[in-house]
């Protein structure tokens, strides 16, 4: 087959050819097209990470409490919801259905929404990863930080917590990676990211081969960066031993 | 040291045999009996399903009659022909491949496809239209300065809305539906204020509405696309056969009898009408049968 890779420095108005394939006067060509779609990628998958790290931890957390059997109930309810429901019907019913039911919702953007399906989706996921982490402690840490002095809260602060996160953080990589490729969905609402952009213009050049392939490598470079950075986090907090003898079900 | 370099030169032969056939779809279909059409799920009455793998629709019906002459012509006693439902994405490159041998959807001609792929004479002439809700006071593309309009990801339709707003110095929000169903519910929703898509697709979208009067189609005609049936390219004696049997309707009036039965009267599976007279540049494709892509619209 024959590559056509100066697509991308095409204008996409006119479909000229442009030079340093960057357009003039607020005419795009189809590589800062893709560079703009990348960047809807990034800040949706970033946004909706935040979220997700946030209230997954709180809910995961939630979900381990001794002696608050609503709030595990209130956790595991949440948790079921969000993971037992596909992520696009999730994504149209933030979109179509709530605003339909709460007219406040109607001027919320699909940006916004999307930030909000796909971190609630991933928090139930991420919650079920830190409710393990918390679970697969010895019983005897909380105990002794009971035994301490240290409130339930302080227990969690300073001693359950750091070693859960330090053991779920490869499974937490996979999730970070996810988000990225989840992301995707995000063209079902009308947000101008990577896979509309590949959508839109493999329509409009008929070069879906050259399209899909750098579309792909940026996805490929945004997952693996993520990854990459992820590794840095596990091996800057890492404790030598720690989770060894956490794993060991403790001495 | 020798295999290698015979496997490498059996591949080339085999590709360059498979090539060879794939150029030549009437021996192909003279050789087995069968013959494959690709088909849409739901591009209006164009092209459509009615469910358990059934097929129909005005270009359908065309090609059916085609490889029904087409049979005539290779003395076949039996052509098998099998649908093979295909979308915006995957259209071409399953007709370069072989997988389909005519398609009979909703594909339009321009320049940039006819690199890959070849059409037959025009059959249909779309029009791009804006739908509004009836009520929205909207008349022209004018009246949508500072307005969301809805239109579907993958269309050319997006295209079209991106000159008129360059070209007309109005400044609206796009937003796309994933589909067609999709974009019209963001019509219904309000979440838009108009639709920007082929006049054919949207008058099928508001036929089969809740309330078919809630809604209308007005304002200018966008871009006007010829809508053709597609094929391989360089295979002259496939597209003489298929032009050949689609002129010759075209002369005995059968195709305006076809328009008629898909545009005017009920159609399957609920009865909708849709209401479309044929447009005059209809009239003028069928009166000067041609093959030409919608950049010569355009020059008009």
């Amino acid at each position: 087959m024959q590559w056509d890779w100066q697509v991308f420095c095409e204008d996409t108005l006119t479909r000229e050819l442009q030079p340093r394939c960057f357009g003039q006067g607020g005419d795009i060509t189809y590589l800062e097209w893709m560079l703009s779609a990348w960047g809807w990628t990034v800040s949706v998958s970033v946004l909706a990470l935040v979220l997700a790290l946030v209230t997954g931890s709180l809910i995961g957390t939630l979900r381990t409490l001794p002696g608050a059997p609503w709030l595990v109930r209130l956790g595991n309810a949440w948790v079921e919801l969000f993971r037992n429901i596909p992520l696009l019907v999730q994504i149209f019913l933030w979109y179509h259905v709530i605003p339909a039911l709460v007219p406040a919702l109607k001027g919320v953007p699909g940006f916004v929404l999307v930030v909000i399906a796909l971190g609630l989706f991933t928090s139930a996921r991420i919650a079920e990863q830190v409710k393990s982490g918390i679970q697969s402690l010895p019983r005897g840490q909380r105990a002794a930080a009971l035994a301490l002095g240290l409130t339930q809260a302080q227990a969690y602060r300073y001693v359950l917590l750091p070693m859960a996160f330090r053991i779920i953080i490869p499974p937490l990589t996979s999730e970070t990676m996810n988000i990225f490729k989840n992301s995707s969905v995000a063209f079902a609402v009308s947000v101008a990211e990577l896979t509309m952009f590949a959508m839109q213009a493999q329509e409009e050049t008929a070069r879906g081969i050259e399209i899909y392939l750098a579309v792909t490598g940026l996805y490929i470079v945004s997952a693996f960066t993520i990854n990459r950075v992820m590794a840095a986090i596990e091996r800057r907090v890492r404790v030598p031993g720690l989770i060894a003898a956490g794993g060991a079900g403790g001495h | 040291m020798k295999k290698p370099l015979l496997a490498l030169a059996l591949t080339a032969l085999a590709a360059t045999a498979a090539l060879a056939q794939a150029n030549d779809t009437l021996g192909k279909i003279k050789s087995t009996g069968t013959v494959t059409m690709g088909v849409r799920e739901s591009s209006g009455v164009l092209s459509y399903t009615l469910g358990d793998g059934k097929y129909t629709g005005y270009h359908v019906e065309i090609c059916q009659r085609v490889l029904g002459d087409i049979q005539k012509q290779l003395g076949l006693a039996k052509l098998d022909i099998k649908y093979q439902p295909v979308t915006s994405q995957n259209r071409i490159p399953l007709v370069q491949n072989g997988t389909v041998d005519i398609e009979c959807g909703s594909t339009t001609n321009n320049q940039a496809r006819q690199r890959d792929v070849a059409f037959a004479v025009t059959t249909f002439i779309e029009e791009v239209r804006i739908a509004v809700k009836a009520n929205s006071g909207i008349n022209s593309i004018k009246d949508l300065n500072g307005k969301n309009v809805a239109t579907t990801t993958g269309t050319t339709s997006v295209q079209t809305l991106r000159r008129h707003e360059r070209a007309g110095g109005v400044d609206f929000k796009e937003v796309y539906g994933k589909d067609h169903a999709d974009s019209f519910l963001l019509l219904e929703s309000g979440r838009a204020d108009a639709f920007v898509m082929d006049g054919s697709l949207l008058a099928g979208l508001i036929a089969r509405s809740k309330n078919p009067s809630d809604f209308k189609i007005v304002g200018e005609v966008l871009s006007v696309e010829p809508i053709a049936i597609m094929f391989r390219k360089d295979d002259p004696a496939f597209k003489k056969a298929v032009d050949d049997s689609i002129i010759a309707m075209m002369k005995s009036g059968e195709l305006a009898k076809i328009y008629d039965k898909w545009f005017m009267q009920p159609t399957p599976p609920n009865g909708v009408r849709m209401n479309m007279p044929m447009s005059d540049a209809l009239k003028a494709a069928i009166a000067n049968p041609n093959d030409r892509p919608m950049e010569a619209y355009q020059a008009k």
